[in-house]
């Protein structure tokens, strides 16, 4: 004879737990909720013209804005791509197309992704040690540097998965015309990637444009504008800056330059969302 | 995926054909190898360029360390005291507050993100799992800084006027005495948690949705109940995988810079009360790198992060190790 009482339980135990994993993803959305609700909200209040066109003014003064930051910010964006870029995008080629099968392949991937969680903080001081020890001063070449080194092994591992995907046939009808590998590879192989290659490019971006810890001491801050061969200001150093100073209007410029890093990092990660998807339908 | 096993016998002939034949026909072809040749070891010379990266960042480390660990030796891992003037320099504290900030995201992520993840791949309706997956993908898109502002201005006052009374009154010393503070130990825990879940979902997600259909439909087969299928056929074949993605998360955790620094308090101080201000590795970094005077204190904080370093990368060896194994198991790669 079953037991009633056994059998209630099982189902009550089961509706409880499906209730619970439901709940945690509920609870998740609160803190997001209130984030997004505090940065817009608090953000808007200083979100202007003169935020996106006038240097930083000092405490007190009226008409201060991250002019110097953004740019700078783009200007670590650059450096940093091209640290990152090529050694990211042909390493991840190189573990596609002939590290198929190796042992050499197999430890550069791990590398690689043990490589993606080491502390974006050492990373700086790794930067700090090779740039600004030799060099005598910070830089944004040195912030460059850092955010590159971050770049590597993201940019190598979605390469690595996306071109993976062009579909064989691809490769035997550019071999039947003759074409060499490194051709094929270049102009077939990748070039039908693309999109895939993008969405690497695209997260690794986004996900340096929100770095603070490593450019604290590499780039560094400054309060006007500079060549990249001088200490840079960026919108996260300039955000934390502000934020842990004393002065309301300071403090209130900090959120609005969240405001606006959170808008660039979510769009660029969209876009990556949306070639992702390309890249997905038109290599199955 | 499935065009893997087709592409090998193809891969193979033509490279016993080529060798052999294209030089005598084709005269040009034999240029073709030397092409290929050439773009391999570029190639091949950017993939070795990451395992250099991997040893240039521990060489770094140390090399930036030496003044510290000569000076100081063993006692740096002992002591607590921290003073730049004296030139003694401890690394307790901090390391206290790293850990303890971390173990204290780990109690709140772990279940939360399991059952998330659970909810994502098991159980919930189909027209829940995009818009609950997008919630978690903006989760891991917010920058650290961001969270830190949040954390300082909206998540600590809500502890100091809300939680921390409650947490003191429930569980109370030694754990919680109420301080009246937001910034703490437990505040950056908080935080701590909120920035991991993303990581502990998407990996344990993977995981999961590797276990093959045919364990939960046996399961199902002899009447087992939703959540008597996850613990019989998904979390008992996923657990080595699941554990991987705690440990990945920790290894965030451990290495969280910004917000730690922005609500934990950044007083150095080994107590157990969790609702005390405290500090850790990445924030006394973060804080004092570019004001250290003297070659002891860099060296002194570049120690700290070496440690820091050497703790996460055998986590994350480990980490990865695990959740390779599990998902290799079911052959899916």
């Amino acid at each position: 004879m079953l037991n009633f009482d056994y059998q209630t339980r099982r189902s009550f135990t089961n509706k409880m737990m499906v209730f619970l994993c439901g709940f945690s993803a509920f609870l998740a959305f609160i803190p997001l909720a209130s984030l997004l609700i505090y940065v817009v909200s608090q953000g808007l209040k200083d979100f202007n013209i003169g935020f996106f066109t006038h240097l930083p003014t000092a405490v007190g003064m009226p008409d201060g804005g991250m002019a110097n930051a953004i740019v700078g910010t783009l200007q670590l964006i650059v450096i940093s791509s091209l640290v990152g870029l090529p050694v990211g995008i042909f390493a991840g080629v190189y573990l596609s197309e002939f590290g198929k099968k190796s042992k050499f392949a197999w430890f550069v991937r791990f590398v690689a992704d043990v490589l993606s969680g080491v502390p974006s903080i050492v990373t700086g001081i790794v930067a700090y040690t090779l740039i600004v020890k030799p060099m005598g001063h910070f830089s944004a070449i040195a912030g460059g540097v850092a955010l590159g080194f971050m770049m590597i092994p993201i940019v190598t591992r979605t390469t690595e998965e996306l071109v993976k995907l062009v579909p064989h046939s691809l490769r035997e009808a550019s071999w039947a015309l003759g074409i060499p590998e490194w051709k094929t590879i270049l102009s077939i192989i990748m070039r039908t990637a693309k999109n895939g290659i993008l969405t690497g490019v695209l997260l690794s971006i986004a996900r340096v444009a929100g770095e603070t810890a490593p450019l604290l001491f590499t780039s560094f801050n400054n309060q006007f504008w500079a060549g990249p061969n001088e200490p840079t200001a960026s919108l996260t150093v300039q955000i934390f800056t502000y934020a842990v100073s004393p002065f309301a209007d300071w403090r209130a410029q900090a959120w609005t330059g969240a405001l606006v890093l959170l808008l660039v990092v979510l769009t660029i990660n969209i876009f990556a969302k949306m070639f992702f998807k390309d890249a997905r339908s038109a290599l199955r | 995926m499935s065009s893997m096993e087709n592409q090998q016998p193809v891969a193979g002939n033509e490279g016993a054909v080529k060798p052999a034949l294209s030089f005598l026909f084709f005269g040009k072809l034999s240029e073709v190898g030397i092409g290929d040749k050439i773009f391999r070891a570029v190639t091949g010379f950017f993939a070795f360029l990451i395992l250099l990266l991997a040893v240039l960042t521990f060489v770094a480390l140390f090399i930036n360390s030496i003044p510290s660990i000569k000076a100081i030796g063993w006692k740096f891992l002992v002591s607590s005291e921290w003073d730049p003037i004296r030139q003694v320099f401890g690394a307790v504290p901090y390391v206290y507050g790293t850990l303890v900030s971390s173990f204290i995201a780990l109690v709140i992520a772990v279940p939360l993100g399991l059952g998330i993840a659970l909810f994502l791949t098991e159980l919930a309706p189909m027209h829940l799992r995009a818009p609950v997956a997008f919630v978690v993908d903006i989760l891991a898109a917010i920058p650290s800084v961001v969270y830190g502002l949040w954390g300082m201005f909206v998540l600590a006052p809500i502890m100091a006027r809300y939680i921390n009374p409650v947490m003191a009154k429930l569980i109370g010393a030694p754990f919680f005495v109420n301080t009246s503070i937001g910034l703490s130990f437990f505040s950056a825990g908080v935080i701590l948690s909120i920035m991991i879940l993303p990581t502990i979902i998407s990996i344990s997600r993977d995981v999961f949705e590797a276990v093959p259909n045919v364990y939960r439909e046996s399961a199902k087969a002899l009447g087992a109940t939703d959540w008597e299928t996850i613990q019989l056929s998904v979390l008992k074949s996923s657990k080595p995988g699941v554990v991987g993605a705690i440990m990945l998360g920790l290894g965030r955790a451990l290495g969280e810079t910004m917000a730690v620094t922005m609500v934990i308090g950044n007083n150095p101080q080994v107590t157990a009360n969790l609702l005390a201000p405290g500090h850790s590795m990445a924030a006394v970094i973060a804080n004092e790198f570019t004001e250290a005077t003297g070659d002891v204190y860099l060296a002194a904080l570049s120690e700290i992060g070496l440690l820091l370093m050497v703790i996460t990368f055998f986590l994350n060896v480990g980490a990865h190790l695990l959740v390779w194994f599990t998902t290799r198991n079911y052959g899916r790669n």
